[in-house]
């Protein structure tokens, strides 16, 4: 996964935590509604980011993420 | 019984893997890598899959059957399961805790009858109704071990009514101890510190815990999953022989620390 964009992670993410295609995971998508996540994918989402990309995110910031585009977003902002 | 197998031969049963990160998890792989056959219970459809792929890498015919531990039907049909496997169970490992969301944000003075009633029943009375069953099994003596927090015995904000259901469990991991220990019967705690679980993720405020630890702890940290594993191994291996009703704290020893 070396060479990936930070997209193409998360995206692999939540096809791997999901089992969704690709093609549903674009950036406006949200988890619950459009990609069919429950209470505990949204957790287990949280910290397989968190794991991929060294970063922490807050219960309160956690609970922002709501799209695909919202993590990107987040990732890049707070990836050290 | 060599020193690298200390649970060869051993038959287990494990309660409360959820995911790749469960505590339970990584005991059940110790217990594993130590020569012990498991069998694994999973909580409801939604998690059957997890654990089926979790127990998959142990060999593809390692049994699991669904028991939620708040039914006692449930915990019946699992154990009836579990002896058309085997007639002997050496150990068996508690990881299972649940409190409604709510109650754990806010604070404990507002926690309702209903949550603490949940609370106490998944998370501490479920160890006695598992010891009921597996008990009669364990014929050749036999460790039971289950998961604890410090939250138990101190106050821990935002633990709340988990941390009143932890200290009833650590008293019925006594109980039982007392109990069964003419039948050889050795019944542990293991209070771990924080890990990233899914479960502790219910939690508010579940990072700080995280950092508190790694400011405070005289290890300058909690523990690892896999260290865990270890000390499971140890509970229920021959080295821990003379070892009941106690709670072993796994934390970077934080739980020493005054201030």
């Amino acid at each position: 996964m070396a060479d990936q964009s930070i997209e193409d992670k998360v995206k692999s993410i939540i096809v791997e935590q999901l089992g969704v295609n690709e093609e549903q995971v674009v950036p406006d998508a949200k988890f619950i509604e459009d990609l069919g996540a429950d209470s505990l994918d949204t957790v287990e989402l949280v910290m397989a980011f968190e794991e991929e990309f060294s970063i922490e995110v807050p219960d309160e910031e956690a609970e922002k993420l709501q799209t695909v585009g919202d993590v990107t977003k987040y990732v890049n902002a707070n990836k050290g | 019984m060599s020193e690298a197998k200390p649970l060869e031969g051993k038959t287990g049963v494990v309660f409360g893997v959820a995911n790749k990160r469960s505590i339970a998890w990584a005991i059940a792989q110790a217990w594993a890598d130590a020569g012990a056959n498991l069998i694994f219970n999973y909580q409801g459809e939604r998690l059957k899959e997890n654990v089926e792929q979790l127990a998959g890498t142990f060999g593809a015919d390692v049994p699991l059957y669904p028991c939620d531990v708040s039914s006692d039907e449930e915990i019946d049909g699992f154990f009836e399961k579990v002896k058309g496997h085997t007639d002997k169970l050496d150990c068996m490992l508690h990881a299972v805790a649940f409190a409604p969301k709510e109650a754990l944000e806010g604070d404990f003075a507002s926690t309702s009858r209903d949550a603490f009633k949940t609370a106490h029943d998944i998370s501490a009375y479920s160890l006695v109704a598992l010891a009921q069953r597996a008990a009669p099994l364990m014929t050749d003596g036999g460790s039971i071990v289950a998961m604890s927090y410090y939250g138990a015995e101190k106050v821990v904000p935002h633990y709340n009514v988990m941390g009143v259901a932890k200290a009833s469990l650590e008293a019925s991991a006594r109980y039982l101890a007392y109990d069964l220990g003419e039948k050889k019967i050795r019944v542990n705690c293991i209070s771990a510190g924080p890990v990233q679980t899914l479960a502790a993720r219910g939690i508010a405020g579940f990072t700080s815990m995280l950092k508190h630890y790694q400011e405070h702890a005289p290890l300058k940290r909690s523990c690892d999953p896999a260290e865990l594993g270890k000390t499971g191994v140890f509970l229920a291996s021959d080295g821990a022989a003379a070892i009941t009703g106690q709670t072993i704290y796994v934390d970077g020893g934080y739980q020493i620390m005054g201030m």
